[in-house]
């Protein structure tokens, strides 16, 4: 299941979507979002729907891969659907269940949880799909860059997330060779009530934290050595600069949110319920 | 407490982009006590191997027998095969985590079953067997120095009292003097123990002076098995898979292409300089 | 290029609570001279300072007394910190802990980037850089592909890519298969005859210095002997005095000279050996 989840995975492809800068990415996303909670009318989601799905075909990332990523929502989905289906009093009652009675409001309420639900996944799946880790950072320290004036570690706080996102690998590697040593001692991960199995855990991960403070102090050894100083007078090897196809995509996000916004709140159009 | 491997197979990652096939048909038996080194490149297989030897990776196919039980029957105790076959993985200090150093090494035996008394008495035993002394017992076994804290960690193993010792590259990070020590201390372990002891490194000239008996692998495949002096003969296809004899018997072979008279399964200094003696003497004649 | 005068360094040495019971010298009074474009090595085991004195060479420890100069600028003084660290380029024992980029060639970029250099500059030397170690087709390459071999060459092309006048390699084999260090020691070997930098290298392990230009012997914290690696290897009873791992072939040409036969001292390669025994 753990391969399932698709949110900070990256899908290597040569599509649109992919060689936008991040920024735009982070931006557009980020819009996305929360253009999904300003619209109630079924044009709303009609819009949003056509946005998202064209974008993933945009991505070339295939759909079989983003709807895995829902799997693990899954029963957050069916809670959220259920609760609002049964509890939601308003309009006329369509289905009666024994005690149970679903609503037209239940209904509409229901249905468009589950799509705000869904779509939030997809859509942040989308960015981290077509946008490596590292390019996330890097757009996210421009991004993030004025903050600088009021004191805030911009530069300092995304090379720690570029050095963490680097070393997630050789941790998880170290952590599987703790786990068959400490078994091969006989240690027994997987008996036991939640106390005992927390207990068990005491001989792998003081390893991990012990190894892990050493491999800090040789990294920033090895960081000093190569002139590392901080942010300042820094250049960039790979420096984010935009183009033109990132200011249409701006220009697209914009558009979109603003008609989303619009003739999702304003355009009387209704279907049955919706 | 023989080990034999038959047909053994292990593919990992089966079914995605990654698959590999580790092992191919292995067929190797360790009788009780040997001495065995198990050599080959990085990526040959020889870790993927040991770890088959006490459950902790389960091979895709084929039998594993120790001490004639299969261990891949239906009911068979893992965890009894692990009392049994001790391991020491690579950089061992790095699994050290308790409070102090006779702490750590009861941790095994407790696992097993042991009474706290009883798991102290036998990490004492340990201790001693590695060679560390008593005041390092109290103290946190992060403050000793990178040679005591392979020690202690190999203590730990050994306090389980097993009858199978593996030892995956127990030299590595050491200086000359470090990697003699620890090799004369294994040696001592298997005379003194009663233990069958396997050890796997990529250096030929640590493992020649100690071992019964050499299996090299390569590609997940058994390429040689059989005594050092053998194994040594095949220096040229050695090289070839990316290790090498010891720098005497290269020497030897040389001198032997070049019309000196002298054997060319010599794989000791001692031996070498006898032999060389004797053929410049008889060259002399 | 590097020199010292009296280089003493000393820690303190604490008892379990924390308290200071001493002092103890890592280093008791070292004199280098080490010229431009030579190749050196320093040899002793574990413990015997070499690794600190290595740590001297760019700055990251600093002598307790005694001078270090790298490239005539003397380390303590704080204002010659980064041209010191510029100067004299550092490659460590462990090649996961050094590497800071997730991708090959943004990690051989990282020295330049902290150097300020402009970007279209940053990429000449990153390529040359990988070029000169043998891994340009890696350069998109995860670092955690690679072997250990690889990822030491990295950060050699990261260092170099600093563009230093001098590389100090600090056992950078310790932790290598047998594979691993000959790549190592043979791209070291190429970058000295291209770009004749000054190099020093650091280990425990005699086979690698058979090479050097000058070889330097440490035990507890004093150089105790100095000279071609001819020299040095000709005292054979010294350095298993030393706890070194003296050659086999050196072993067994001492051997041989000892029940009389007639061969110099301080036998190096094989070849030789073979020549002498056959002629």
């Amino acid at each position: 299941m753990i391969r399932d989840i698709t949110i900070g995975q990256y899908y290597p492809a040569n599509s649109k979507i992919h060689s936008l800068d991040p920024r735009v990415k982070i931006v557009g996303t980020l819009l996305y979002l929360i253009s999904l909670f300003t619209f109630k009318s079924i044009i709303g989601y009609a819009l949003a729907t056509a946005f998202l799905f064209g974008c993933v075909k945009l991505s070339k990332v295939p759909f079989k891969f983003m709807v895995r990523g829902l799997k693990p929502i899954f029963l957050l989905l069916i809670i959220t659907v259920g609760f609002n289906l049964f509890l939601t009093p308003g309009g006329a009652i369509l289905i009666r269940v024994g005690p149970l009675k679903v609503t037209e409001q239940g209904l509409n309420t229901a249905v468009y949880m589950a799509l705000r639900l869904i779509y939030l996944i997809m859509g942040s799946s989308l960015m981290t799909l077509t946008t490596t880790p590292n390019s996330l950072t890097d757009g996210l320290e421009k991004i993030l860059h004025p903050l600088n004036k009021i004191k805030m570690p911009v530069h300092e706080i995304a090379m720690m997330m570029s050095i963490a996102l680097r070393f997630i690998p050789i941790l998880l590697e170290e952590t599987d060779k703790i786990m068959k040593a400490q078994i091969a001692r006989g240690a027994d991960l997987e008996s036991g009530n939640l106390i005992q199995k927390a207990k068990a855990m005491v001989p792998i991960l003081v390893p991990l934290f012990v190894s892990s403070f050493r491999r800090a102090n040789d990294l920033a050894m090895a960081m000093e050595a190569r002139c590392y100083r901080g942010g300042e007078g820094r250049t960039k090897m790979k420096p984010l600069i935009y183009q033109k196809r990132d200011y249409i995509a701006y220009v697209v996000v914009l558009c979109y949110v603003m008609v989303v916004f619009v003739a999702g709140r304003y355009i009387p159009f209704k279907i049955w319920i919706f | 407490m023989s080990i034999k491997l038959e047909h053994i197979n292990y593919i990992y990652s089966p079914g995605t982009a990654y698959e590999k096939q580790a092992l191919k048909d292995i067929n190797i038996e360790i009788p009780h006590g040997q001495f065995v080194g198990i050599i080959g490149h990085t990526g040959s297989g020889k870790s993927t191997l040991i770890q088959h030897l006490n459950g902790l990776v389960k091979a895709t196919s084929g039998a594993l027998y120790y001490n004639g039980e299969n261990i891949y029957a239906e009911g068979y105790h893992m965890r009894e095969l692990r009392n049994q076959v001790g391991m020491v993985f690579q950089y061992p200090e790095h699994q050290l985590f308790e409070v102090d150093v006779l702490s750590d090494v009861c941790f095994g035996p407790k696992n097993q079953g042991c009474s706290e008394e009883e798991a102290k008495q036998r990490a004492r035993e340990a201790l001693k067997l590695v060679g560390l002394k008593e005041k390092y017992y109290e103290r946190s076994p992060f403050d000793l120095s990178g040679g005591q804290k392979r020690r202690a960690a190999i203590a730990g193993v050994l306090a389980m009292q097993p009858k199978v010792l593996v030892l995956d590259e127990p030299t590595a990070g050491l200086d000359p003097k470090g990697r003699d020590e620890i090799l004369d201390q294994i040696a001592y372990l298997h005379e003194t123990c009663d233990m069958t002891v396997i050890l796997v490194s990529h250096s030929m000239e640590d493992i020649a002076k100690y071992v019964d008996r050499i299996i090299v692998m390569n590609h997940g495949q058994v390429a040689f098995d059989d005594v050092p002096k053998k194994v040594f003969e095949h220096y040229k296809e050695l090289e070839k898979i990316g290790l090498s004899a010891p720098q005497v018997t290269y020497i030897m072979h040389e001198l032997k292409a070049r019309g000196l008279d002298v054997p060319a399964d010599v794989t000791t200094i001692e031996e070498a300089t006898e032999a060389i003696l004797a053929a410049l003497e008889k060259k002399g004649e | 290029m590097i020199k010292t005068d009296k280089l003493v360094f000393e820690y303190e040495k604490q008892d379990d609570d924390g308290n200071v019971i001493g002092v103890s010298r890592a280093i008791d009074e070292v004199d280098l001279d080490i010229k431009p474009g030579q190749f050196v090595a320093i040899l002793g085991h574990n413990g015997s300072g070499k690794s600190t004195l290595a740590k001297h060479m760019n700055a990251i420890l600093v002598p307790t007394e005694g001078t270090m100069w790298v490239d005539g600028k003397d380390t303590r003084r704080e204002e010659n910190l980064w041209d010191v660290r510029q100067s004299a380029g550092m490659v460590f024992q462990n090649p996961d802990n050094q590497i800071i980029g997730c991708v090959v060639e943004e990690d051989v970029g990282f020295g330049p980037e902290n150097l300020g250099v402009p970007t279209e500059e940053i990429w000449r030397r990153v390529e040359e850089s990988l070029r000169a170690v043998g891994m340009i087709e890696y350069r998109e390459h995860s670092p955690n592909k690679l072997s250990g071999g690889q990822k030491q060459r990295v950060a050699i092309a990261g260092v170099m890519a600093m563009r230093p006048k001098c590389i100090v390699l600090d056992e950078p084999t310790a932790m290598l298969d047998p594979v691993g260090r000959k790549e190592v020691l043979r791209s070291v070997e190429e970058l000295r005859k291209r770009e004749h930098i000054t190099v020093i290298l650091i280990t425990h392990y005699m086979e690698e210095v058979v090479d050097a230009d000058k070889v330097i012997v440490m035990d507890h914290g004093h150089v105790v002997m100095q000279g071609t690696p001819r020299e040095v290897f000709s005292r054979v009873d010294e350095l298993k005095k030393y706890r070194l791992d003296v050659p086999q072939v050196t072993l067994l040409a001492d051997e041989l000279r000892k029940s009389g036969v007639d061969i110099p001292k301080g036998i190096l390669k094989k070849e030789e050996l073979v020549n002498l025994l056959c002629q």
